[in-house]
């Protein structure tokens, strides 16, 4: 057991306290009911509350609508670029640098000052999507580069082409397979991104789960921890979900 | 190109979306930030020196400098700890997987948790009281800018986790053994080969890390409700109105974000040419 | 410079035996080859002398001084690696120049020692490259000039040839053997590729299953080798298993002529190996004269100067190879029926492996 030498088991031990103890002391405290006892009320009131389902359904439908906008935005632009158009990639590498350089709050503070209608895209919390494509865009560009990178799509594209099959067939049987692992990838980490996205949410006064926990979190606190327990284990769920899919290249990307 | 003109409309479509959804936005903040009722004016930056926008850059900076600065040393060692050669393989495994979850465990469930642990009836802080540690009397407080460098660490640490690992991982064990067998004691290998070769890599993780707590808002929102002022949470209050300020001020506030992004990409950039210039390419 | 004594080493990982019960002994200055199939041991020995793995059981002498139990930075060896090895940070100078600094020799003198080094190896203009700057040979040059820069008492090399092309493999070889010989320093070199051993070593160490099967020169090797495993691993060659019977092996009704197998009881299982230079071919032309062989043209390889032809004997279940000169080759078309024959003394007969 002593393989890692003292330093290495030093820092190792001293993590697992720092990363376990709120964790286990969370949990605990999600349990309290008051004085000394404890019990499951505070899931109790959670599952009773019907905002918890219907902020967490939001949640969803967002995310999923932020990973179709990766899909149909990005992922073409990107194959095309990579195929058609190499020298705009400095310029691509650029864009999905760009909403590291502009944080959030101040992208919400540009978007809320230049876009002050109509009311059919800023009244709906799908005008969220926006907002949610840029905050995911430099983890799942990164994932599918990395994707695009270790397929030599030129040399696919060629093979396909000298094999008598037109470009969509190519990009539907051919390229698209093989990105199937970075697809995986940048669509869980999307996920993961947007369900647990506040600012935009709550700047611009949308009810969705991070929002709710937040609100719950003003006067029921035990229940405020419940819920941050339950979240720990669902994005855990969802790398977990990466990992096993992916066999491990989350490394990349995130 | 004739051939593909669907390939452009594509790459069209995304280039003009995110110009008119990211880089409108960011220059539209540049004009409100300098656009007064009677034309150009300063006043809004003007106002940055005001006290209590003076200390939420200097509370953002500091507290970037130093959750940054602590997740790349304790991650750094972690990953070098875990990814040691005869490292059990089910520690890596448990590592790198909690570092995915804990990386992403940002924002307002990880404040809670960390009220729910050591806020001041939090359930470790009661516990270390009844043993006559009174974290609180002694000065800690978890809505402190120290207390939100503990909480940051919490997800920066695992970021760095997974950022260095790869960069780990392509040190070659050979590295090591030649330093050992050409007479070089750890600390010279170290010195002369171990930290020089992860320089650019250690320095583009710090900067990722900076970028991440600089523009982290959820987390510090929650724990502190704006007590502590932070930039993000200056923007929020006057785009939610709850100071008497012009908008002007927020794209100001904004503008100097973005600003200092750009200043320290500038400067890493350069530190990184010195470090790099061994590098291929 | 010293001589190498390794004395009963043992070396096992998770119960199995890696090295078992070994010795060797090398001269002042010799340049020895282990040469042996993946998983023989042979790097585990290497690591052993150089000091990244400790023996199980046994000893390590260096110029009569009990080494074992210092560590790899105490031990003085050079050590060149299998590749990428040299220090990505650092300039061709500085990798040469990182023993002397730091065993903190003035700086004046790491550098005319990194100097004359690179300048040894033929690399004096490329000293302000880094590594990825280099070619595979060339880095592994830089590589040899660092190892020799600490003036090894014992030089290391961990197949140091197996990453390059086979045009840069045969010219570093060549020089390695001549630096080897300019410096005069005790070389130990791990190799699988038998060419490379044969070629550059005083002495080659054959190796399996974690033993030491014989230690030659290369020409005893290739003539006398010690065993069937030896004769198998090392050339190329027709191996008949027979039963001896005074000057001659009976492989089923043929008798087939090599007079070693007169050192064997009569009766005892035997192997016969016979190398494709000693075989001789002729056409047949209806009787067979006795010392000959009928045998039929199975496959002809076109070495260059020689062609290579494979034979099936007709009177038992065996194949022999002959090399014959190219020009002389023509006549023989695979299916065409031939004689072929060897010098009864050429062939060695060893005892059956069971």
């Amino acid at each position: 057991m002593n393989r890692l030498g003292f330093g290495g088991w030093t820092i190792l031990v001293l993590a697992a306290v720092f990363f376990g103890v709120p964790l286990v002391m969370t949990a605990a405290f999600s349990l309290w009911e008051g004085g000394d006892r404890y019990g499951w009320s505070a899931y109790r009131i959670l599952l009773a509350s019907p905002q918890l389902f219907n902020s967490m359904a939001l949640s969803i439908e967002l995310a999923l609508a932020t990973v179709a906008a990766v899909l149909v935005l990005l992922l073409p632009a990107m194959i095309f670029m990579n195929l058609y158009a190499p020298r705009l990639r400095p310029l691509f590498e650029f864009v999905a640098a760009l909403p590291f350089v502009v944080p959030a709050i101040a992208l919400v503070a540009g978007l809320s000052a230049l876009v002050t209608g109509p009311e059919w895209l800023i009244g709906t919390p799908f005008y969220l999507v926006i907002p949610y494509f840029f905050l995911a865009l430099p983890y799942a560009y990164r994932a599918i580069d990395v994707g695009l990178r270790s397929i030599d799509l030129p040399t696919l594209t060629e093979a396909g082409q000298s094999l008598g099959a037109g470009m969509g067939q190519i990009i539907h049987l051919v390229v698209l397979p093989s990105l199937r692992t970075a697809l995986v990838g940048s669509t869980l980490l999307t996920l993961a991104v947007v369900f647990g996205e506040f600012t935009f949410a709550n700047v611009l006064l949308f009810h969705t789960y991070a929002v709710y926990i937040n609100e719950i979190g003003q006067h029921e606190a035990t229940a405020a921890a419940a819920l941050s327990v339950a979240s720990f284990l669902l994005t855990w769920a969802a790398m977990l979900g990466v990992l096993l899919v992916g066999r491990g290249r989350i490394t990349e990307g995130s | 190109m004739p051939k593909a003109p669907i390939a452009w409309l594509f790459i069209g479509a995304f280039l003009a979306f995110c110009a008119f959804f990211l880089a409108a936005p960011a220059v539209m903040l540049m004009v409100q930030s300098v656009d007064g009722d009677d034309g150009l004016t300063l006043q809004y930056f003007a106002a940055l020196g005001d006290y209590r926008y003076r200390v939420a850059f200097s509370h953002s900076l500091s507290l970037s400098f130093t959750s940054a600065t602590v997740g790349v040393i304790a991650g750094g060692l972690i990953a070098f700890a875990v990814l040691k050669p005869d490292a059990p393989r089910w520690l890596r495994a448990v590592v790198t997987s909690f570092s995915a979850v804990a990386a992403n465990f940002a924002g307002v469930p990880l404040a809670f948790a960390f009220i729910a642990t050591l806020g001041s009836l939090g359930l470790l802080t009661s516990m270390l009281k009844s043993i006559g540690i009174d974290l609180y009397a002694i000065g800690f407080s978890l809505f402190s800018i120290s207390g939100l460098t503990l909480v940051y660490s919490y997800f920066q640490i695992p970021l760095m986790v997974i950022i260095i690992t790869p960069a780990i991982r392509a040190m070659r064990p050979s590295w090591r053994e030649a330093a050992e067998n050409l007479g070089a004691s750890s600390g010279q290998y170290w010195r002369l080969v171990g930290l020089p070769v992860l320089a650019p890599s250690l320095l583009a993780a710090w900067i990722l890390l900076f970028g991440n707590s600089f523009s982290a808002y959820a987390t510090a929102y929650a724990l502190t409700s704006g007590n502590i002022g932070l930039v993000t949470t200056e923007i929020s209050a006057v785009l939610s109105g709850n100071v008497v300020s012009e908008p002007g001020v927020g794209a100001a506030l904004s503008v100097g974000m973005i600003v200092t992004m750009v200043v320290v990409l500038a400067i890493s950039q350069m530190l990184a040419r010195r470090a790099s210039a061994w590098v291929k390419g | 410079m010293a001589t190498v004594e390794i004395h009963g080493v043992r070396k096992s990982y998770a119960g199995r035996e890696v090295l078992a019960q070994l010795d060797l002994a090398m001269t002042d200055g010799e340049l020895i080859c282990l040469l042996g199939p993946s998983g023989c041991g042979k790097t585990t020995l290497l690591r052993i002398i150089a000091g990244f793995i400790q023996p199980d059981v046994g000893t390590v002498v260096v110029g009569g001084q009990d080494v074992t139990k210092l560590s790899a930075s105490e031990r003085r060896m050079g050590m060149v690696f299998q590749s990428y090895s040299l220090f990505p940070n650092m300039t061709a100078l500085d990798n040469v120049r990182f023993g002397p600094r730091v065993a903190g020799r003035p700086k004046p003198e790491q550098l005319k020692r990194a100097t004359d080094l690179l300048d040894l190896v033929g690399l004096a203009a490329h000293a302000g490259k880094f590594p990825h700057q280099l070619s595979g040979g060339q880095q592994q040059r830089v590589a040899l000039a660092r190892a020799l820069a600490v003036q090894p008492q014992v030089l290391l090399l961990d197949e140091p040839l197996s990453a390059l092309d086979a045009k840069v493999r045969v010219q570093l070889r060549d020089e390695i053997r001549r630096i080897q010989r300019e410096t005069g320093v005790t070389t130990v070199l791990v190799t699988h590729d038998q060419e490379e051993a044969l070629s550059i070593a005083d002495r080659v160490a054959v190796m399996n299953g974690g033993r030491v099967l014989q230690v030659a020169s290369p020409a005893t090797i290739y003539r006398v080798p010690a065993d069937g495993f030896v004769a198998r691993f090392i050339g190329s060659g027709a191996v008949l298993a027979g039963v001896a019977d005074a000057g001659r092996v009976r492989m089923g009704a043929l008798m087939l002529p090599a007079t070693a197998a007169t050192a064997h009881a009569a009766g005892q299982h035997v192997e016969l190996f016979v190398r494709p230079e000693h075989v001789r071919l002729e056409a047949m032309n209806g009787h067979i004269p006795p010392g000959a062989l009928a045998a039929d043209v199975r496959e002809t390889v076109f070495l260059g100067a020689l062609t290579r032809i494979r034979v099936a004997l007709r009177e038992a279940d065996g194949e022999v190879w002959a090399d014959l000169p190219s020009e002389h080759a023509e006549a023989f078309k695979p299916g065409s029926p031939v004689l072929a024959r060897w010098d009864e003394a050429a062939p060695r007969v060893m005892k059956r492996l069971m």
